[in-house]
């Protein structure tokens, strides 16, 4: 086995979802090749060859890499696939937009979200938002492959010495270009990171009010998450959404304030360890997985939190 | 110009799913099925772009056997003005998907061909992007705002950081995400009208495209189930349940 695993990163740094994408990668064996695709991203090349269980880093250096475009990451990971059994990626918003793509100019079939290796040609996925667990075999010589971050352990980031080779390489399709972005600027620890998650919904009100949730978050060191209501009132921004089509979360802590626990977003944070539910409405279905229910008026409740934490 | 909305059918997304005894699937048995939320997205917005006179004719697309239809008469009652079904005895898998649409896309020629972004019951989030490869066009996936602008759509789209927007040439694929727009209800008299609507059934073999089988489902289970825990009565009772019992803060 040979495989070729893409580097989830900002140019400046790697992304801790590709650990648990190495973890994955480990699991089904063979020789892990890691390919560093973006503009200006050295950094990130050294990093990936400390990476334990990483045999050999591919760095493409190039301005047409730089914001992630699918169009031409895709054509650049096909060209480079020759060779490999496998390509995966962690499931991110870039590799989502990606891979699949990849997967077609190979002409082979996609597994999304694996979250468990079971041989090298056979994984476990979620399907019907985490309703169902379909074991799925690839008939593909070729398996492209997307990883649910929340289902493996991290990989460690020291312990390897792989070599770093360059990839001559410029595939610019000049038909997307990157307009603009306005990425949301937060000290909290990323979501999908963190330790404790303490997430609001409907319940909350207004933008105003998640500021009760914040002075919980920061006693916590939590991050803050959201459920889809929340964000479709403009309550907070939609890279906060967790669920069945938002992030995944799986935290020591999550702590779900005036969310009734749909299944589309409890597909996003029913792996967590220890769940709190916080809900006016003790029929909410929220507490029907919560460990610890408490049944209240947030308005209250979090007030009370903060101030006892 | 034309736009083409590939639409999905499925197990609507209010109902929660029981896995079949025998772990071959999941029980559709008479189950209530609908358009896929985020194709009724992908529709919704082809229709805005009607009736901004930015588009000339929509045309829906479904693949699958004849009960598709159902969805695509939904579509029609909404605003499509053609539906193209491509029947095929199961619903396909997005390579198959993707395959098929494409040689649509080369018959009709559309200026901009919108999908969801992942269909509920596969969550495989895949033929938009297989699509725009094989059409070798460009993409703009997960958008939650598109404007069709002097030969290009600039397409907003949600990723993981926040928000990017991207400036696409056309024929351009699209996929909807959630905030994209809010979708209308059909009202009854478009739901007669769209019986009238023309509705053409075309299969694989006409398009030339063979189905392959690239990924097998071995069974399915029905995911471990969370122990429902306990109710705490104060605040107080609260952190030291974290505290001292789980541990977690
Ligand atoms: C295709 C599709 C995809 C989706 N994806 C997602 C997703 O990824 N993530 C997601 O979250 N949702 C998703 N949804 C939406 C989901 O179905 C629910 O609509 C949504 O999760 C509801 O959000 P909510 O719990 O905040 O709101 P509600 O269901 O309205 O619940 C609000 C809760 O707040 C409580 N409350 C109100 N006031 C107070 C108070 N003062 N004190 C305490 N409690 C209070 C109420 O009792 C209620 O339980 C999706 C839906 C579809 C169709
Ligand atoms: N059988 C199908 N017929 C028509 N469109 C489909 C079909 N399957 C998937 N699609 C389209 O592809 C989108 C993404 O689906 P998927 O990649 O399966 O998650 C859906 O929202 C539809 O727009």
């Amino acid at each position: 086995m040979n495989i070729l695993l893409i580097a989830e990163h900002d140019n400046s740094a790697l992304n801790p979802a590709t650990l648990s994408a190495v973890s994955a990668a480990t699991q089904i064996g063979g020789e892990l090749t890691v390919l560093v695709a973006g503009a200006d991203c050295q950094n990130v090349a050294d990093e990936a060859a400390k990476v334990s269980g990483v045999s050999k880093v591919l760095l493409a250096d190039n301005a047409a890499y730089a914001k992630g475009l699918a169009e031409n990451l895709s054509a650049l990971i096909a060209e480079v696939a020759t060779g490999y059994s496998h390509i995966i990626a962690a499931a991110s918003s870039t590799s989502k937009d990606t891979m699949p793509r990849v997967a077609a100019l190979l002409d082979v079939g996609q597994l999304s979200e694996i979250i468990a290796v079971e041989s090298a040609d056979i994984f476990k996925r979620p399907i019907y938002a985490g309703n169902a667990i379909a074991t799925v075999q690839s008939q593909d010589a070729v398996k492209v492959i997307t990883v649910r971050t929340s289902a493996f352990d991290k990989a460690a980031a020291e312990g390897g010495c792989a070599g770093v080779e360059t990839v001559a390489n410029s595939r610019d399709s000049g038909t997307s270009n990157f307009v603009n972005e306005e990425l949301v600027k937060s000290d909290r620890p990323e979501l999908t990171a963190a330790s404790v998650v303490i997430s609001g919904g409907r319940g909350l009100g207004s933008a105003e009010n998640f500021a009760l949730l914040e002075n919980v978050a920061d006693k916590l060191g939590a991050a803050i998450g959201a459920s889809r209501a929340a964000v479709d009132a403009g309550f907070v921004s939609n890279d906060l959404q967790v669920g069945q089509t938002g992030k995944i979360v799986a935290p020591e802590l999550y702590i779900a304030v005036g969310i009734s626990g749909a299944i589309q977003h409890l597909a996003g944070m029913k792996e967590s360890k220890v769940i709190v539910a916080i809900n006016k409405d003790e029929e909410a279905p929220i507490f029907q997985l919560a460990d610890y229910g408490l049944v209240g008026d947030l308005f209250k409740v979090l007030p009370e939190l903060e101030a006892k934490l | 110009m034309k736009l083409i909305v590939s639409v999905k059918r499925v197990i609507d997304y209010n109902i929660k799913v029981r896995v079949k005894a025998d772990n071959t699937g999941v029980d559709l048995a008479n189950v209530k099925m609908a358009l896929n939320p985020f194709c009724e997205i992908a529709v919704e917005e082809a229709i805005r772009l009607k009736e901004a006179g930015v588009a000339s004719e929509v045309v829906v697309v479904s693949i699958g056997p004849t009960a598709v239809q159902e969805q695509l008469r939904t579509a029609l009652a909404l605003g499509a003005d053609r539906a193209i079904h491509v029947e095929t005895d199961e619903l396909p898998e997005p390579l198959n998907v993707a395959k098929l649409l494409a040689k649509v896309i080369e018959a009709e020629q559309p200026g901009l061909v919108i999908l969801g972004k992942q269909s509920i019951d596969s969550d495989n989030n895949q033929v938009g992007q297989m699509l725009a490869a094989l059409a070798g066009r460009p993409q703009g996936t997960f958008a939650s705002e598109v404007k069709v602008e002097g030969g290009k759509v600039l397409v907003t789209r949600e990723v993981d950081g926040g928000l990017r927007t991207l400036s696409l040439d056309l024929p351009a694929i699209v996929t909807t995400d959630l905030r994209l727009n809010e979708p209308r209800y059909a009202k009854l008299p478009d739901i007669m009208k769209a019986k009238r609507k023309p509705l053409d059934v075309k299969t694989p073999a006409d398009l030339g495209v063979e189905l392959k089988q690239h990924i097998t489902q071995l069974k399915v289970e029905t995911p471990a189930q969370r122990e429902a825990g306990i109710k705490v009565d104060s605040v107080d009772a609260l952190i030291d349940k974290l505290k001292n019992e789980a541990k977690v803060i």
